[in-house]
Protein backbone atom coordinates (compact mmCIF):
# COMPACT_ATOMS: atom_id res chain seq x y z
CA UNK A 1 0.00 0.00 0.00
CA UNK A 2 1.14 3.19 -0.92
CA UNK A 3 1.40 5.75 1.50
CA UNK A 4 -1.00 8.81 -0.13
CA UNK A 5 -1.16 11.65 2.26
CA UNK A 6 -4.27 13.71 2.99
CA UNK A 7 -2.86 16.95 1.70
CA UNK A 8 -3.02 17.92 -1.64
CA UNK A 9 -5.35 20.02 -4.00
CA UNK A 10 -8.43 20.80 -2.81
CA UNK A 11 -8.95 23.13 -5.61
CA UNK A 12 -11.98 21.43 -7.34
CA UNK A 13 -12.09 21.94 -11.09
CA UNK A 14 -15.79 21.55 -10.86
CA UNK A 15 -17.90 23.84 -12.46
CA UNK A 16 -21.39 24.86 -13.43
CA UNK A 17 -22.85 23.54 -16.90
CA UNK A 18 -23.16 27.47 -17.27
CA UNK A 19 -20.11 28.33 -16.41
CA UNK A 20 -18.59 25.96 -18.84
CA UNK A 21 -20.39 27.46 -21.36
CA UNK A 22 -18.96 30.60 -20.83
CA UNK A 23 -15.94 29.14 -22.99
CA UNK A 24 -17.64 27.98 -26.21
CA UNK A 25 -17.76 30.79 -28.69
CA UNK A 26 -18.26 31.32 -32.80
CA UNK A 27 -16.09 29.65 -34.94
CA UNK A 28 -13.96 27.22 -32.05
CA UNK A 29 -12.57 24.55 -33.49
CA UNK A 30 -14.24 22.05 -31.29
CA UNK A 31 -13.30 18.49 -30.38
CA UNK A 32 -15.68 15.67 -29.38
CA UNK A 33 -15.17 12.62 -27.89
CA UNK A 34 -17.14 9.67 -28.61
CA UNK A 35 -17.74 7.13 -31.09
CA UNK A 36 -21.08 6.43 -33.10
CA UNK A 37 -22.62 9.17 -30.10
CA UNK A 38 -21.42 6.24 -27.16
CA UNK A 39 -19.49 8.20 -25.22
CA UNK A 40 -20.24 11.27 -26.13
CA UNK A 41 -21.00 14.60 -23.52
CA UNK A 42 -24.76 15.05 -23.30
CA UNK A 43 -25.11 17.77 -21.22
CA UNK A 44 -22.25 19.48 -23.10
CA UNK A 45 -23.59 19.74 -26.28
CA UNK A 46 -27.40 20.47 -25.69
CA UNK A 47 -25.66 24.05 -23.75
CA UNK A 48 -24.19 24.83 -26.71
CA UNK A 49 -26.86 24.60 -28.99
CA UNK A 50 -28.89 26.70 -25.97
CA UNK A 51 -26.26 29.29 -26.06
CA UNK A 52 -26.62 29.70 -30.12
CA UNK A 53 -23.30 28.92 -30.67
CA UNK A 54 -22.26 28.52 -33.88
CA UNK A 55 -19.61 28.31 -37.51
CA UNK A 56 -18.31 25.19 -35.64
CA UNK A 57 -15.65 23.87 -36.54
CA UNK A 58 -16.05 20.62 -35.34
CA UNK A 59 -13.34 17.42 -35.08
CA UNK A 60 -15.05 14.19 -34.33
CA UNK A 61 -14.63 10.54 -34.99
CA UNK A 62 -18.33 10.75 -36.65
CA UNK A 63 -20.98 12.71 -36.46
CA UNK A 64 -23.51 9.93 -34.60
CA UNK A 65 -27.07 10.07 -35.40
CA UNK A 66 -29.27 12.75 -35.97
CA UNK A 67 -30.55 13.10 -32.47
CA UNK A 68 -27.13 11.55 -30.55
CA UNK A 69 -24.43 13.01 -29.70
CA UNK A 70 -22.56 15.73 -31.80
CA UNK A 71 -25.45 14.38 -34.63
CA UNK A 72 -27.76 17.17 -32.83
CA UNK A 73 -25.03 20.10 -33.61
CA UNK A 74 -25.28 18.42 -37.14
CA UNK A 75 -28.86 18.34 -37.11
CA UNK A 76 -29.02 22.24 -35.50
CA UNK A 77 -26.73 23.52 -38.45
CA UNK A 78 -23.89 24.52 -36.06
CA UNK A 79 -21.27 22.84 -37.58
CA UNK A 80 -19.76 24.61 -40.79
CA UNK A 81 -16.72 22.71 -41.08
CA UNK A 82 -16.09 19.11 -40.31
CA UNK A 83 -13.03 16.86 -39.97
CA UNK A 84 -14.50 13.26 -39.19
CA UNK A 85 -13.92 9.65 -40.73
CA UNK A 86 -17.34 8.87 -40.98
CA UNK A 87 -21.06 10.29 -41.48
CA UNK A 88 -22.74 7.68 -42.48
CA UNK A 89 -24.98 7.44 -39.76
CA UNK A 90 -26.42 10.55 -39.94
CA UNK A 91 -28.45 11.22 -42.82
CA UNK A 92 -28.61 15.12 -42.19
CA UNK A 93 -24.75 15.29 -42.50
CA UNK A 94 -24.96 14.14 -45.95
CA UNK A 95 -27.24 16.12 -47.17
CA UNK A 96 -25.77 19.06 -45.86
CA UNK A 97 -22.41 18.31 -47.60
CA UNK A 98 -24.35 17.52 -50.70
CA UNK A 99 -25.76 20.87 -50.70
CA UNK A 100 -22.51 22.93 -49.47
CA UNK A 101 -23.57 23.87 -46.14
CA UNK A 102 -20.80 21.67 -44.29
CA UNK A 103 -17.55 21.32 -45.16
CA UNK A 104 -16.40 17.51 -45.06
CA UNK A 105 -12.55 15.88 -44.64
CA UNK A 106 -12.34 12.25 -44.26
CA UNK A 107 -9.96 10.94 -42.86
CA UNK A 108 -9.30 6.72 -42.06
CA UNK A 109 -9.88 6.41 -38.21
CA UNK A 110 -6.89 5.04 -37.23
CA UNK A 111 -5.23 8.01 -38.73
CA UNK A 112 -7.58 10.32 -37.42
CA UNK A 113 -7.35 9.12 -33.95
CA UNK A 114 -3.53 9.06 -33.98
CA UNK A 115 -3.31 12.83 -35.53
CA UNK A 116 -5.68 13.79 -32.11
CA UNK A 117 -3.38 11.95 -29.79
CA UNK A 118 -0.29 13.25 -31.65
CA UNK A 119 -1.89 16.86 -31.09
CA UNK A 120 -2.48 15.66 -26.99
CA UNK A 121 0.96 14.27 -27.01
CA UNK A 122 2.62 17.65 -28.15
CA UNK A 123 3.95 16.22 -31.34
CA UNK A 124 3.69 17.83 -34.86
CA UNK A 125 1.95 14.86 -36.53
CA UNK A 126 2.69 11.29 -36.94
CA UNK A 127 3.97 8.98 -40.10
CA UNK A 128 1.59 6.63 -41.45
CA UNK A 129 0.80 4.66 -44.53
CA UNK A 130 -2.80 3.88 -44.61
CA UNK A 131 -4.40 4.90 -47.48
CA UNK A 132 -1.59 4.45 -49.83
CA UNK A 133 -3.34 3.39 -53.78
CA UNK A 134 -6.32 5.54 -52.24
CA UNK A 135 -7.48 9.09 -52.53
CA UNK A 136 -6.43 9.44 -49.14
CA UNK A 137 -2.73 9.71 -50.73
CA UNK A 138 -3.80 12.96 -52.55
CA UNK A 139 -1.81 16.28 -51.86
CA UNK A 140 -0.02 14.21 -48.77
CA UNK A 141 3.46 15.41 -48.28
CA UNK A 142 5.37 12.16 -48.04
CA UNK A 143 8.39 10.80 -46.50
CA UNK A 144 10.66 8.03 -46.59
CA UNK A 145 12.04 6.72 -42.92
CA UNK A 146 14.39 3.55 -42.37
CA UNK A 147 13.66 2.45 -46.35
CA UNK A 148 9.70 2.84 -45.93
CA UNK A 149 7.50 5.72 -47.23
CA UNK A 150 5.26 7.16 -45.30
CA UNK A 151 2.63 10.01 -45.73
CA UNK A 152 3.05 12.99 -43.34
CA UNK A 153 -0.19 13.85 -40.93
CA UNK A 154 -0.02 16.59 -39.27
CA UNK A 155 -1.26 16.40 -35.58
CA UNK A 156 -4.47 17.83 -34.28
CA UNK A 157 -5.52 20.41 -31.52
CA UNK A 158 -8.67 22.54 -30.79
CA UNK A 159 -10.01 25.71 -29.01
CA UNK A 160 -12.31 23.56 -27.09
CA UNK A 161 -12.51 19.60 -26.52
CA UNK A 162 -15.39 18.12 -24.69
CA UNK A 163 -15.91 14.82 -23.66
CA UNK A 164 -17.58 12.58 -21.31
CA UNK A 165 -15.91 10.05 -18.51
CA UNK A 166 -17.58 7.66 -15.54
CA UNK A 167 -15.48 9.34 -12.84
CA UNK A 168 -13.49 12.10 -12.12
CA UNK A 169 -12.10 13.50 -9.02
CA UNK A 170 -12.08 16.92 -7.79
CA UNK A 171 -8.53 17.26 -9.83
CA UNK A 172 -10.00 15.99 -13.34
CA UNK A 173 -8.67 12.72 -12.81
CA UNK A 174 -10.60 10.56 -15.50
CA UNK A 175 -12.35 7.14 -15.40
CA UNK A 176 -14.05 5.91 -18.52
CA UNK A 177 -16.96 3.54 -18.68
CA UNK A 178 -16.40 0.20 -21.00
CA UNK A 179 -16.69 1.22 -24.82
CA UNK A 180 -17.38 4.93 -24.01
CA UNK A 181 -13.85 5.33 -23.06
CA UNK A 182 -13.00 5.29 -27.26
CA UNK A 183 -11.35 8.77 -28.75
CA UNK A 184 -12.05 10.59 -25.23
CA UNK A 185 -8.62 9.84 -23.72
CA UNK A 186 -7.53 11.55 -27.13
CA UNK A 187 -9.53 14.06 -27.04
CA UNK A 188 -8.91 15.18 -23.80
CA UNK A 189 -5.34 15.87 -24.25
CA UNK A 190 -5.71 17.73 -27.68
CA UNK A 191 -8.13 20.49 -26.10
CA UNK A 192 -6.41 23.92 -25.27
CA UNK A 193 -9.74 24.00 -23.05
CA UNK A 194 -10.47 20.14 -21.77
CA UNK A 195 -14.01 20.28 -20.21
CA UNK A 196 -15.38 16.57 -19.13
CA UNK A 197 -18.66 16.14 -18.65
CA UNK A 198 -18.72 13.21 -15.89
CA UNK A 199 -21.49 10.72 -14.19
CA UNK A 200 -20.02 10.89 -10.70
CA UNK A 201 -17.70 13.02 -9.06
CA UNK A 202 -15.50 12.26 -5.92
CA UNK A 203 -13.00 14.38 -3.81
CA UNK A 204 -9.17 13.75 -4.88
CA UNK A 205 -8.01 11.14 -3.36
CA UNK A 206 -10.73 8.87 -4.02
CA UNK A 207 -9.63 7.42 -7.28
CA UNK A 208 -7.04 4.77 -7.14
CA UNK A 209 -3.99 6.50 -9.02
CA UNK A 210 -3.27 3.39 -10.61
CA UNK A 211 -6.65 3.05 -12.21
CA UNK A 212 -6.74 6.87 -13.73
CA UNK A 213 -6.87 6.99 -17.61
CA UNK A 214 -6.13 10.42 -17.93
CA UNK A 215 -4.87 12.45 -15.69
CA UNK A 216 -6.24 15.22 -14.28
CA UNK A 217 -3.54 17.68 -15.44
CA UNK A 218 -5.04 17.43 -19.39
CA UNK A 219 -8.36 18.48 -17.56
CA UNK A 220 -9.16 21.85 -17.03
CA UNK A 221 -13.10 21.91 -15.89
CA UNK A 222 -15.48 19.23 -14.94
CA UNK A 223 -19.13 19.39 -14.96
CA UNK A 224 -21.48 17.09 -13.19
CA UNK A 225 -23.66 14.72 -15.85
CA UNK A 226 -27.42 14.34 -15.86
CA UNK A 227 -26.83 11.66 -17.95
CA UNK A 228 -28.08 10.23 -21.57
CA UNK A 229 -30.98 11.92 -22.84
CA UNK A 230 -31.28 10.56 -26.35
CA UNK A 231 -32.66 7.17 -27.07
CA UNK A 232 -30.07 5.31 -28.79
CA UNK A 233 -30.72 3.26 -32.35
CA UNK A 234 -31.32 -0.25 -30.80
CA UNK A 235 -34.01 1.17 -28.14
CA UNK A 236 -36.02 2.71 -31.08
CA UNK A 237 -35.97 -0.62 -32.65
CA UNK A 238 -37.25 -2.36 -29.64
CA UNK A 239 -39.78 0.34 -29.19
CA UNK A 240 -40.94 -0.39 -32.92
CA UNK A 241 -41.62 -4.00 -32.25
CA UNK B 1 -28.84 -5.76 -49.77
CA UNK B 2 -31.51 -7.04 -50.93
CA UNK B 3 -30.71 -11.31 -49.89
CA UNK B 4 -32.89 -13.20 -47.88
CA UNK B 5 -32.27 -13.88 -44.25
CA UNK B 6 -31.39 -17.60 -44.92
CA UNK B 7 -28.75 -16.81 -47.57
CA UNK B 8 -27.20 -13.86 -45.84
CA UNK B 9 -26.85 -16.69 -42.80
CA UNK B 10 -25.51 -19.04 -45.44
CA UNK B 11 -22.78 -16.38 -46.62
CA UNK B 12 -21.75 -15.59 -42.98
CA UNK B 13 -21.87 -19.80 -41.86
CA UNK B 14 -19.23 -19.96 -45.04
CA UNK B 15 -16.99 -17.36 -43.78
CA UNK B 16 -16.91 -18.35 -40.32
CA UNK B 17 -15.36 -21.68 -41.59
CA UNK B 18 -12.03 -19.64 -42.49
CA UNK B 19 -11.91 -18.36 -38.63
CA UNK B 20 -9.43 -20.81 -36.84
CA UNK B 21 -8.76 -21.28 -33.22
CA UNK B 22 -7.14 -18.33 -31.20
CA UNK B 23 -7.71 -16.15 -33.97
CA UNK B 24 -8.05 -11.79 -33.60
CA UNK B 25 -11.30 -11.05 -35.96
CA UNK B 26 -13.03 -7.55 -37.00
CA UNK B 27 -16.39 -7.99 -38.34
CA UNK B 28 -17.65 -5.37 -39.98
CA UNK B 29 -21.36 -4.23 -40.01
CA UNK B 30 -24.16 -6.28 -41.94
CA UNK B 31 -23.99 -9.82 -43.15
CA UNK B 32 -20.16 -9.97 -41.55
CA UNK B 33 -21.56 -9.06 -37.80
CA UNK B 34 -23.55 -12.25 -38.69
CA UNK B 35 -20.71 -14.62 -38.79
CA UNK B 36 -20.13 -14.45 -34.86
CA UNK B 37 -23.20 -16.33 -35.01
CA UNK B 38 -21.29 -19.29 -36.18
CA UNK B 39 -17.83 -19.31 -34.46
CA UNK B 40 -17.20 -22.53 -32.62
CA UNK B 41 -17.37 -21.03 -28.53
CA UNK B 42 -14.85 -23.18 -27.51
CA UNK B 43 -12.50 -21.48 -30.84
CA UNK B 44 -11.17 -18.79 -28.27
CA UNK B 45 -11.61 -16.41 -31.03
CA UNK B 46 -10.75 -12.72 -29.72
CA UNK B 47 -13.42 -10.11 -32.09
CA UNK B 48 -11.74 -6.79 -32.09
CA UNK B 49 -13.75 -3.81 -32.43
CA UNK B 50 -12.62 -0.46 -33.75
CA UNK B 51 -14.04 1.63 -30.49
CA UNK B 52 -12.01 -0.13 -28.32
CA UNK B 53 -12.94 -3.69 -27.05
CA UNK B 54 -11.04 -6.76 -27.68
CA UNK B 55 -12.58 -10.22 -26.58
CA UNK B 56 -16.41 -8.80 -28.08
CA UNK B 57 -19.25 -11.11 -26.88
CA UNK B 58 -22.96 -11.45 -28.59
CA UNK B 59 -25.80 -9.33 -27.63
CA UNK B 60 -26.99 -9.37 -24.29
CA UNK B 61 -30.46 -10.56 -23.63
CA UNK B 62 -33.10 -8.14 -23.62
CA UNK B 63 -33.13 -5.53 -20.29
CA UNK B 64 -29.55 -6.15 -19.81
CA UNK B 65 -28.43 -4.06 -22.83
CA UNK B 66 -25.56 -1.19 -21.77
CA UNK B 67 -25.63 1.95 -23.45
CA UNK B 68 -21.89 2.34 -22.52
CA UNK B 69 -20.94 -1.23 -24.08
CA UNK B 70 -21.27 -1.50 -27.75
CA UNK B 71 -19.81 -2.58 -31.19
CA UNK B 72 -18.79 -0.12 -33.70
CA UNK B 73 -22.02 0.23 -34.98
CA UNK B 74 -23.60 1.05 -31.97
CA UNK B 75 -25.17 -2.02 -30.94
CA UNK B 76 -25.38 -3.19 -27.45
CA UNK B 77 -22.54 -6.23 -27.57
CA UNK B 78 -21.25 -8.43 -24.01
CA UNK B 79 -17.53 -9.88 -23.74
CA UNK B 80 -16.62 -12.94 -23.45
CA UNK B 81 -13.23 -13.78 -20.67
CA UNK B 82 -10.33 -12.22 -21.27
CA UNK B 83 -11.65 -8.94 -22.78
CA UNK B 84 -10.32 -5.51 -22.51
CA UNK B 85 -11.11 -2.02 -23.20
CA UNK B 86 -8.73 0.40 -24.62
CA UNK B 87 -9.04 3.81 -26.89
CA UNK B 88 -9.62 4.03 -30.42
CA UNK B 89 -5.43 4.95 -30.90
CA UNK B 90 -4.89 1.88 -28.90
CA UNK B 91 -7.89 -0.15 -31.31
CA UNK B 92 -5.88 1.04 -34.92
CA UNK B 93 -2.24 0.57 -32.68
CA UNK B 94 -3.73 -3.29 -33.18
CA UNK B 95 -4.58 -2.83 -36.74
CA UNK B 96 -1.95 -1.11 -37.76
CA UNK B 97 0.48 -3.60 -36.28
CA UNK B 98 -0.56 -6.37 -37.93
CA UNK B 99 -2.22 -8.40 -35.16
CA UNK B 100 -5.71 -8.90 -37.12
CA UNK B 101 -5.87 -12.43 -38.10
CA UNK B 102 -8.63 -11.82 -40.22
CA UNK B 103 -11.05 -9.11 -41.45
CA UNK B 104 -14.60 -9.14 -42.84
CA UNK B 105 -16.04 -6.67 -44.54
CA UNK B 106 -18.82 -5.71 -46.77
CA UNK B 107 -17.87 -4.06 -50.48
CA UNK B 108 -19.53 -2.74 -53.71
CA UNK B 109 -17.06 -3.74 -56.15
CA UNK B 110 -13.94 -6.28 -56.26
CA UNK B 111 -11.22 -6.26 -58.64
CA UNK B 112 -9.40 -9.44 -60.08
CA UNK B 113 -6.79 -8.30 -58.47
CA UNK B 114 -7.69 -7.93 -55.10
CA UNK B 115 -9.14 -3.99 -54.77
CA UNK B 116 -11.84 -2.85 -53.19
CA UNK B 117 -14.54 -0.06 -52.89
CA UNK B 118 -16.70 0.33 -50.33
CA UNK B 119 -16.57 3.69 -48.86
CA UNK B 120 -17.90 6.31 -51.46
CA UNK B 121 -20.31 7.02 -54.64
CA UNK B 122 -19.10 10.42 -55.65
CA UNK B 123 -21.72 12.75 -55.77
CA UNK B 124 -24.43 10.15 -54.44
CA UNK B 125 -23.56 8.52 -51.15
CA UNK B 126 -20.58 9.49 -49.36
CA UNK B 127 -20.87 8.15 -46.00
CA UNK B 128 -17.06 7.93 -45.15
CA UNK B 129 -14.30 5.56 -44.99
CA UNK B 130 -14.79 4.81 -40.97
CA UNK B 131 -11.78 2.03 -40.50
CA UNK B 132 -12.56 0.42 -43.35
CA UNK B 133 -8.77 1.25 -45.47
CA UNK B 134 -6.54 0.60 -41.79
CA UNK B 135 -8.50 -2.90 -41.90
CA UNK B 136 -8.10 -3.68 -45.64
CA UNK B 137 -4.68 -2.68 -45.81
CA UNK B 138 -3.37 -4.14 -42.43
CA UNK B 139 -4.82 -7.80 -41.92
CA UNK B 140 -3.83 -10.61 -42.33
CA UNK B 141 -6.91 -12.13 -44.10
CA UNK B 142 -9.39 -9.72 -46.49
CA UNK B 143 -12.70 -11.86 -46.95
CA UNK B 144 -15.53 -9.90 -48.60
CA UNK B 145 -19.01 -11.00 -48.26
CA UNK B 146 -21.41 -9.26 -50.58
CA UNK B 147 -24.20 -9.69 -53.41
CA UNK B 148 -23.09 -10.95 -55.93
CA UNK B 149 -24.19 -8.45 -58.79
CA UNK B 150 -25.55 -4.96 -58.16
CA UNK B 151 -29.33 -3.73 -57.63
CA UNK B 152 -29.11 -3.52 -61.79
CA UNK B 153 -27.51 -6.81 -62.45
CA UNK B 154 -24.31 -5.35 -62.83
CA UNK B 155 -21.34 -7.93 -61.81
CA UNK B 156 -19.91 -6.17 -58.44
CA UNK B 157 -16.94 -8.55 -59.15
CA UNK B 158 -14.53 -6.58 -62.00
CA UNK B 159 -11.50 -6.54 -63.72
CA UNK B 160 -10.92 -3.00 -62.47
CA UNK B 161 -13.04 -0.62 -60.20
CA UNK B 162 -14.79 2.45 -61.13
CA UNK B 163 -15.16 3.67 -57.62
CA UNK B 164 -12.72 5.14 -55.44
CA UNK B 165 -10.93 2.52 -53.65
CA UNK B 166 -10.47 1.35 -50.23
CA UNK B 167 -7.86 -0.97 -50.14
CA UNK B 168 -5.19 -1.79 -53.66
CA UNK B 169 -5.08 -5.88 -53.77
CA UNK B 170 -6.47 -5.94 -50.20
CA UNK B 171 -8.87 -8.67 -50.49
CA UNK B 172 -7.88 -12.85 -50.19
CA UNK B 173 -11.46 -14.17 -50.64
CA UNK B 174 -14.68 -12.94 -51.85
CA UNK B 175 -17.67 -14.74 -50.35
CA UNK B 176 -21.31 -13.92 -52.02
CA UNK B 177 -24.64 -15.33 -52.37
CA UNK B 178 -23.78 -17.30 -55.85
CA UNK B 179 -19.97 -18.20 -55.13
CA UNK B 180 -16.34 -18.66 -53.01
CA UNK B 181 -13.28 -16.91 -54.67
CA UNK B 182 -9.86 -17.16 -53.89
CA UNK B 183 -8.02 -13.87 -54.94
CA UNK B 184 -4.81 -15.83 -55.88
CA UNK B 185 -1.83 -13.54 -57.08
CA UNK B 186 -4.06 -11.33 -58.69
CA UNK B 187 -6.44 -13.96 -60.72
CA UNK B 188 -9.93 -14.99 -59.34
CA UNK B 189 -10.75 -18.73 -58.69
CA UNK B 190 -13.55 -20.48 -58.07
CA UNK B 191 -13.47 -22.78 -55.10
CA UNK B 192 -16.90 -23.24 -54.71
CA UNK B 193 -20.41 -22.46 -55.46
CA UNK B 194 -23.16 -21.75 -52.84
CA UNK B 195 -25.94 -24.24 -53.25
CA UNK B 196 -28.26 -23.64 -55.31
CA UNK B 197 -26.23 -21.96 -58.30
CA UNK B 198 -24.06 -23.79 -60.94
CA UNK B 199 -20.51 -23.09 -61.89
CA UNK B 200 -21.81 -21.71 -65.08
CA UNK B 201 -24.05 -18.70 -63.46
CA UNK B 202 -21.37 -17.89 -61.46
CA UNK B 203 -18.56 -17.50 -64.49
CA UNK B 204 -21.33 -15.57 -66.22
CA UNK B 205 -22.55 -13.25 -63.50
CA UNK B 206 -19.08 -12.16 -62.79
CA UNK B 207 -17.39 -9.46 -64.56
CA UNK B 208 -13.77 -10.55 -64.90
CA UNK B 209 -12.04 -14.07 -65.68
CA UNK B 210 -12.84 -17.11 -63.27
CA UNK B 211 -10.04 -19.84 -63.05
CA UNK B 212 -11.22 -23.29 -61.95
CA UNK B 213 -7.54 -24.76 -60.40
CA UNK B 214 -9.72 -27.56 -58.36
CA UNK B 215 -13.13 -29.23 -57.90
CA UNK B 216 -15.36 -26.74 -57.59
CA UNK B 217 -17.44 -28.06 -54.53
CA UNK B 218 -21.11 -27.40 -53.62
CA UNK B 219 -21.40 -25.35 -50.36
CA UNK B 220 -25.07 -26.42 -48.77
Amino acid sequence: MVYQSTEGSSKTKQISIEEAATHFFNGMTLMVGGFGGVGAPPGLINVLIDKQIKDIYMISNDTGFPWIGPGKLITEKRVSRLIASHIGSNPEAGKQMQNGELEVEFIPQGTLAEKIRAGGMGLGGILVDVGFGTIVEKGKQTVEVQEKTFMVEPALTADVSIIYAKQADTYGNLIYDKSARNTNPLVAMAGNVTIAEVEEIVPAGQLDPECVVTPGVFVDYIVQSKGVDWKWVWELKQDTK
Amino acid sequence: MGLGIETRHQIARRAALEIGRGMIVNLGIGIPTLVADYIPGNYGVMLHTENGILGMGGSPPPGKEDGNLSNAGGYPVTLISGASYFDSATAFGIIRRGLLDITVLGALEVSEQGDIANWIVPGKRVPGMGGAIDLAQKSKKVIVLMNHSDKEGNPKIVKNCKLPLTVKRGAHMIITEKAVIDIVDERLVLREVMHPHSVEEVVESTGAPLEIRNEVVTFQ
